[in-house]
C-alpha cells in the first residue's frame, strides 16, 4: 500500500483498520517532503519529530482499544498563518522569525484533537498579501507542475504540498482568494467557506471581516472530510456562526439532476486566457451531462470588486497589522543603529525624520525592517485612505460599493444555486512576471475577491490542462452555509472527470 | 490622483513606519497608481446605499462572564524582544535618553 497515492479518505480508513500504521503513513509523507521541497520550498518547518511521536502515540492506542478521532494519523500541513503552540509561526515575515504563539488557533486545536497528524507549516505571502507566494521573505514557492513558475498565493505553500504528495490536504486561508487561486493554479481543490463558518480565533488577522480558513485538498471528498472537523462554532471568534456543522461527507451522493449553475457574461471578457476560457467552457459542458442546467446571470458591480477590494482590505490591514511594535513580541530594531538599507541598493541618506520619542522611533524602525515591501505597500495604502480627509471617498465610497456587490450575488441566487467560472485569467505564470508591477498581481485576484467581499462560499478545483501541461481551474461560488452543495456538485464532477487525479512529475 | 512625496512621508509617521529617500520615491509613484485605479468607484452613484463594513449582519454577541486562567507573565513574556521578568521593556516614552 504506498500511502502518498491513497486519498485522505482512504487513508483515514486504512489506518483505522490497521491495513497501515499511522507512522507508515507519517514516515512517508515526512520522507517524501525530505525529497521533494528543496525544489519546491513548500515548508516553512517541518514538524518530523513531533509528528511521528503523535503517529506513534496513535498506533499505540489503536492496538490498546482506545477511542480514536475522526482523522487519526492523517498528516495535515498547516499554512503559517495559523498559530501553533509547538511550532514557530512566521506568517512568512521576518517581523515573526521564530516566533512561537502562547497557543493554538482553534482550527490546530480542533485538529489535534481529531487526532490528526500536523507535519509541518507551509510557506506563504507575508501575511497572506499577495497571489505569487513571491512575498515570502523565507523565498518564493515552486509550482509542482513547472518549478519555473509561481504556485499563486497567498497559499501557496498549500497548494503545492498537496499538488506534489508532501501532504494529503492542507489548511490554507483564503482572504481574496488566498485557497481558491493557488489550489486552481496547482491543479488542487480548495474550498473558501462562508465568512464565519470556520473560527479565525489564532489566525494572525490580515482583513478580519474577509478572512476565512478553509481545506485544500486533492478532491471534493477530501475537503468534506476536513471541514467535519473545523467548521462549527467556537466561542472565541465573535463571528463565528452557531449554525449546526452538517455531516459534508454524507452529502454528496444525491445527484445533479435540476441543479441550476449561473454562468456570468463578464467572466469572460478580455483579460481571459483562450485555453482558460476553453477549459471553463467544458467544464459548463459536463455539469450539464451531469444533470446541471446552465442560465446566464448578471454580476453588474463585479468589474468594481478589485478596486473595492484594495481599499477594504488594505484599511482593515492597516489597522491589524498596528499590532507589530517591536515591544510585545516580533521584530525590534537594535536601538541606535538606525534604519538601515541594504548595502549596495542605492538607498541614500534621508535627514532624519522628527520622530517624536525613542519609543516611536523603535516602533518606526522595527516596522520598517520587519516588514517586505508589498505589506508596507498595504499599510501604507489603507492608513491613506483612512486619514483625516480621505476617509469618505475611499473608505465608506468602498463599502456602499460593497454592499452593491453582495446584493448582486443575492440577486443572482434568487436565480441559481451556484455560479460557475474561471478561478484566474491566466494558468500559472513565471516567477518574477510580476513582482516589479504591484497592480498587475492585484488583477490575478479579479474573479475571487467578490466571493470574500459577499461573505458567501466559493471552491476551486482542476478542469482541464493547458497545451503545456499547467492546470485550468474552475470555480464554483455558492450563498452563505451552502459549502453542502458546492462540495457536492464538485465531487460529482470529479466521479465523471479524471483532471483532479493528475499529478506532476516533480524532480527531485 | 497622484500623492506628493511628502503626502506618502506623512501617512509614513502614520503608519509608524521609517522611510528612506529610495522608499519616498518609489512609494510616491506604487500609491499614486494604486490610488489612480481604485478611484474608478468615484464614477458609480452610491448615493442612498448605505455602507457594508461586515458581511455579516452583525449584532452585538455576548457570552457568559466566567473567570478562567488567562496567559501567565511567562507566556505573555516569552515572545517580548526585551523584559525584566514581569514587565515589557521599552525605549524613553518622553523626551530623548533612557533606551530600554
Amino acid at each position: 500500500m504506498q500511502p502518498l497515492e491513497l486519498t485522505a479518505v482512504d487513508l483515514v480508513t486504512a489506518i483505522r483498520q490497521g491495513d497501515i500504521s499511522a507512522v507508515q503513513v507519517a514516515e512517508a509523507f515526512l520522507n517524501r517532503i525530505a525529497r521533494a521541497d528543496g525544489a519546491i520550498n513548500a515548508f516553512l518547518h517541518v514538524n518530523r519529530d513531533a509528528a511521528l511521536t503523535q503517529a506513534a502515540d496513535i498506533d499505540a492506542r489503536r492496538k490498546a482499544g482506545k477511542p480514536l478521532g475522526p482523522l487519526a494519523g492523517l498528516p495535515v500541513a498547516v499554512k503559517d498563518a495559523l498559530c501553533t503552540a509547538d511550532q514557530p509561526t512566521t506568517c512568512a515575515s521576518k517581523m515573526l522569525a521564530g516566533y512561537r504563539p502562547p497557543y493554538d488557533a482553534h482550527v490546530v486545536a480542533r485538529l489535534r484533537q481529531a487526532d490528526a497528524v500536523l507535519v509541518g507549516k507551509t510557506n506563504m505571502d507575508e501575511f497572506a498579501m499577495g497571489g505569487s507566494n513571491e512575498n515570502s521573505a523565507f523565498g518564493p514557492v515552486h509550482n509542482p507542475w513547472d518549478l519555473s513558475r509561481a504556485p499563486g498565493g497567498s497559499s501557496g505553500g498549500s497548494a503545492a504540498c498537496v499538488a506534489a504528495d508532501m501532504a494529503p490536504v492542507a489548511i490554507g486561508s483564503d482572504t481574496g482568494g488566498s485557497i481558491r487561486q493557488p489550489a486552481g493554479l496547482c491543479g488542487i481543490t480548495g474550498l473558501k467557506p462562508t465568512y464565519g463558518r470556520v473560527s479565525r480565533r489564532g489566525l494572525v488577522a490580515f482583513a478580519s471581516s474577509l478572512d476565512q480558513i478553509g481545506p485544500m485538498a486533492r478532491s471534493a471528498a477530501d475537503a468534506a472530510l476536513i471541514m467535519e472537523t473545523i467548521a462549527g462554532h467556537d466561542p472565541g471568534d465573535a463571528t463565528s456562526l452557531t449554525d449546526e456543522v452538517p455531516q459534508y461527507t454524507s452529502m454528496l451522493e444525491k445527484p445533479l439532476t435540476g441543479l441550476r449553475i449561473g454562468r456570468v457574461a463578464e467572466h469572460f471578457g478580455p483579460g481571459l486566457d483562450p485555453e482558460v476560457a476553453h477549459g471553463v467552457e467544458e467544464a459548463f459542458a459536463a455539469f450539464k451531462a451531469a444533470g446541471a442546467t446552465i442560465h446566464d446571470v448578471a454580476l453588474p458591480h463585479a468589474k468594481y470588486g478589485i478596486a473595492t477590494y484594495y481599499i477594504v482590505a488594505p484599511c482593515e490591514a492597516s489597522s491589524n497589522l498596528a499590532r507589530y511594535d517591536g515591544a510585545h513580541y516580533g521584530h525590534r530594531a537594535e536601538p541606535g543603529k538606525g534604519h538601515r538599507a541594504e548595502p549596495g541598493k542605492g538607498h541614500r541618506a534621508e535627514p532624519a525624520a522628527a520622530f517624536e520619542s525613542p519609543l516611536v522611533e523603535m516602533y518606526c524602525r522595527s516596522r520598517a525592517e520587519g516588514f517586505g515591501p508589498e505589506v508596507k505597500r498595504r499599510i501604507m495604502l489603507g492608513t491613506y485612505a483612512l486619514s483625516s480627509g480621505y476617509y469618505d471617498a475611499y473608505y465608506a465610497k468602498a463599502l456602499r460599493v460593497r454592499r452593491l456587490i453582495r446584493q448582486d450575488y443575492l440577486d443572482a441566487f434568487g436565480q441559481v444555486d451556484l455560479i460557475g467560472g474561471p478561478v484566474s485569467p491566466t494558468p500559472a505564470f513565471p516567477l518574477g512576471e510580476k513582482t516589479n508591477d504591484p497592480l498587475a498581481m492585484y488583477l490575478v485576484d479579479m474573479y475571487t475577491v467578490g466571493t470574500n467581499l459577499a461573505g458567501i462560499g466559493g471552491i476551486s478545483f482542476p478542469c482541464g490542462f493547458t497545451k503545456g501541461g499547467l492546470p485550468i481551474g474552475f470555480q464554483l461560488q455558492g450563498p452563505a452555509l451552502s459549502e453542502p452543495l458546492l462540495l457536492r456538485a464538485t465531487d460529482r464532477y470529479q466521479r465523471l472527470t479524471e483532471w483532479h487525479r493528475r499529478r506532476p512529475q516533480v524532480t527531485v | 490622483m497622484a500623492l506628493s512625496r511628502q503626502d506618502v512621508a506623512k501617512v509614513g509617521l502614520l503608519a509608524k513606519l521609517a522611510l528612506s529617500g529610495d522608499d519616498l520615491d518609489r512609494m510616491t509613484g506604487e500609491l499614486s497608481k494604486i490610488v489612480g485605479f481604485v478611484s474608478q468607484l468615484e464614477e458609480l452613484d452610491t448615493a442612498g446605499v448605505a455602507p457594508l463594513a461586515h458581511p455579516l449582519d452583525t449584532q452585538n454577541v455576548f457570552r457568559d462572564d466566567v473567570p478562567k486562567p488567562s496567559l501567565t507573565t511567562a507566556e505573555a513574556l516569552q515572545s517580548a524582544p526585551r523584559h525584566d521578568g514581569s514587565c515589557f521593556l521599552v525605549p524613553a516614552v518622553l523626551g530623548e535618553s533612557g533606551a530600554a
